[in-house]
């Protein structure tokens, strides 16, 4: 399990990974919000919470396809899916993967970005402990996703409107939090129901994502 | 001898058993099919035109309480159809009962007409109201989350084109989708306390709706009801069909 | 014939006539659907019965 950790990690950061891409996206996005609302620093302070919990969900949402679609078309999911460990352990795995390669990268990005939002100062700490007590459970749903999807041609936009639903709750938790750190509220509750989602979505998502896994190999 | 026969059918048994459930469900939807169609124009002209034209106007609501009889049993329904497909997932996942994957298949999209036309008919009795079409209330969120729910649901069917494939992949859908909208449904709650009334139908209290607008509801409801099973059963038959003239065809394609 | 529906007239009507058609239109695809694949159902099977003799 450590080396399929280890090679997925080597796939995702290596050369045409697309590593980068998520952040550079998660930037761009940020950066254009600005032109959309107006830059009274008023209003981008009272929105920056939300922002960056939107950017950072659509930045996940942007490398999940290609979580299983590799080895799909190379044919190493089926020898996966033979080999002694669990697919379930498999999913776990390429879950934690990408929330390597993705969350954990974006919650650390965040406060940079924050920055251009004028997010309050205390509200740093709120921002960067929901996102990555949030973002483990974006990668697994989204796992469940690219499992569903694995298949298909054009299964990218497909999996946008299948999982993006399935967000609503870990990002009203996450954003929720964020946005009551920021006013200087207090934010212990919404950030406990969001790691209560965290730890489910992580312990019962990959059964889910195995079996719609095992359908697509059959 | 018994197993050699076995051994020797099986081929023709898998798809003997496979029609067999198919078949009998055509012959008994077929009796049924005219009657529940029947029943629900019955049920909803009576109740609409009840409702529409025969009802006081509320003293608070003036005429627009008349929405009342399209928007709560639409609401009903669309819940209710994601409860019905839910279990006909569960049953295909436990059972593999094919008429029961496509009866799932064949509420999707009647559930999301259902949606649409709550959050229709509720928009346009909150516009004069609560004065505006919409409002992100913990109720009306949901109900929005509701049909991105049947949206995805009903896209992964066209998408998959192998028929069981597609069933299985749909019932883990519903299955995990049904988690979430439930979970949904409490963070919304959690997000925005609303400004959408407590339920307007509860069994222990009576005086939640005068009876002058109650019992027109009842019928209404009624005749929701029993458009959804018509439509469903209609639906269905239109499923199987499907299936058989693609198993036709593929027969016909290796021959 | 029409009832007295006051201010909110255009809002009980329109409420009514978007349901009516959202209704219809679900039933009328339904039928239709139907209808095309019962007869594309009926044309391969006597086809196939003609070939298979």
């Amino acid at each position: 399990m450590i080396a399929l950790l280890r090679r997925d990690l080597a796939i995702a950061t290596r050369a045409g990974g697309g590593f980068g891409l998520g952040l550079a996206f998660f930037l761009v996005v940020v950066v254009l919000v600005p032109f959309g609302v107006g830059p009274e620093t008023s209003v981008l302070t009272r929105i920056a919470p939300g922002v960056l919990w939107i950017g950072a969900l659509l930045a996940c949402l942007l490398s999940l396809d290609r979580m299983f679609a590799l080895d799909y078309e190379d044919g190493s999911l089926d020898l996966l899916a033979t080999a002694p460990i669990p697919l379930e352990g498999v999913v776990a795995v390429k879950a934690l993967a990408h929330w390597l390669t993705t969350g954990l990268p974006l919650t650390l990005m965040a406060p940079l970005l924050a920055v251009l939002l004028n997010l309050p100062p205390q509200g740093f700490v709120w921002l960067v402990v929901s996102l990555a007590l949030g973002t483990p459970a974006l990668s697994v749903i989204g796992a469940f996703g690219a499992a569903l999807t694995v298949g298909l041609r054009r299964g990218g936009l497909l999996l946008s409107l299948l999982v993006l639903p399935l967000y609503v709750p870990t990002l009203i938790f996450g954003a929720e939090a964020a946005r009551r750190g920021a006013e200087g509220m207090e934010a212990g509750t919404p950030l406990a129901l969001l790691t209560g989602i965290s730890l489910g979505c992580a312990a019962l998502m990959p059964f889910a994502a195995a079996a719609a896994l095992r359908v697509n190999l059959r | 001898m018994q197993q050699d026969r076995g051994a020797l059918k099986s081929r023709g048994m898998a798809s003997l058993w496979e029609y067999a459930n198919p078949k009998r469900f055509m012959q008994v939807s077929a009796v049924l099919l005219p009657w529940m169609a029947g029943l629900s124009a019955l049920c909803l002209v009576v109740g609409l035109v009840w409702g529409f034209f025969f009802t006081p106007d509320d003293f608070r609501q003036g005429s627009t309480v008349k929405i009342i009889y399209l928007h709560v049993p639409s609401a009903l329904m669309a819940i209710n159809a994601w409860l019905m497909m839910l279990v006909t997932s569960l049953i295909w996942l436990i059972r593999r009962h094919h008429v029961s994957a496509l009866a799932a298949r064949a509420a999707a999209p009647v559930g999301l007409v259902m949606t649409v036309i709550a959050l229709a008919t509720g928009a346009i009795w909150g516009q004069p109201m609560w004065g505006t079409w919409w409002a992100w209330d913990p109720r009306l969120t949901s109900f929005l989350i509701l049909g991105l729910f049947y949206l995805g649901y009903i896209a992964l069917w066209e998408a998959v084109e192998n028929a069981d494939t597609a069933a299985d992949l749909t019932s883990v859908l519903c299955l995990v989708g049904s988690v979430f909208a439930v979970l949904s449904r409490y963070a919304v709650l959690f997000w925005n306390q609303g400004l959408h009334q407590g339920a307007s139908l509860s069994l222990d209290k009576e005086e939640n709706v005068a009876d002058v607008f109650y019992h027109p509801l009842l019928v209404s409801i009624a005749g929701f009801v029993l458009l959804f099973v018509a439509l469903v059963l209609l639906r269905t038959r239109t499923e199987i069909r499907q299936r058989r003239l693609q198993a036709l065809l593929n027969r016909e394609r290796m021959a | 014939m029409m009832p007295d529906l006051g201010k909110y007239a255009a809002e009980v009507a329109a409420a009514y006539i978007v349901s009516i058609v959202l209704i219809a239109g679900l039933v009328w695809a339904s039928l239709r659907r139907g209808a095309k694949v019962r007869a594309e159902l009926r044309r391969v099977e006597a086809r196939r019965g003609r070939s298979d003799g």
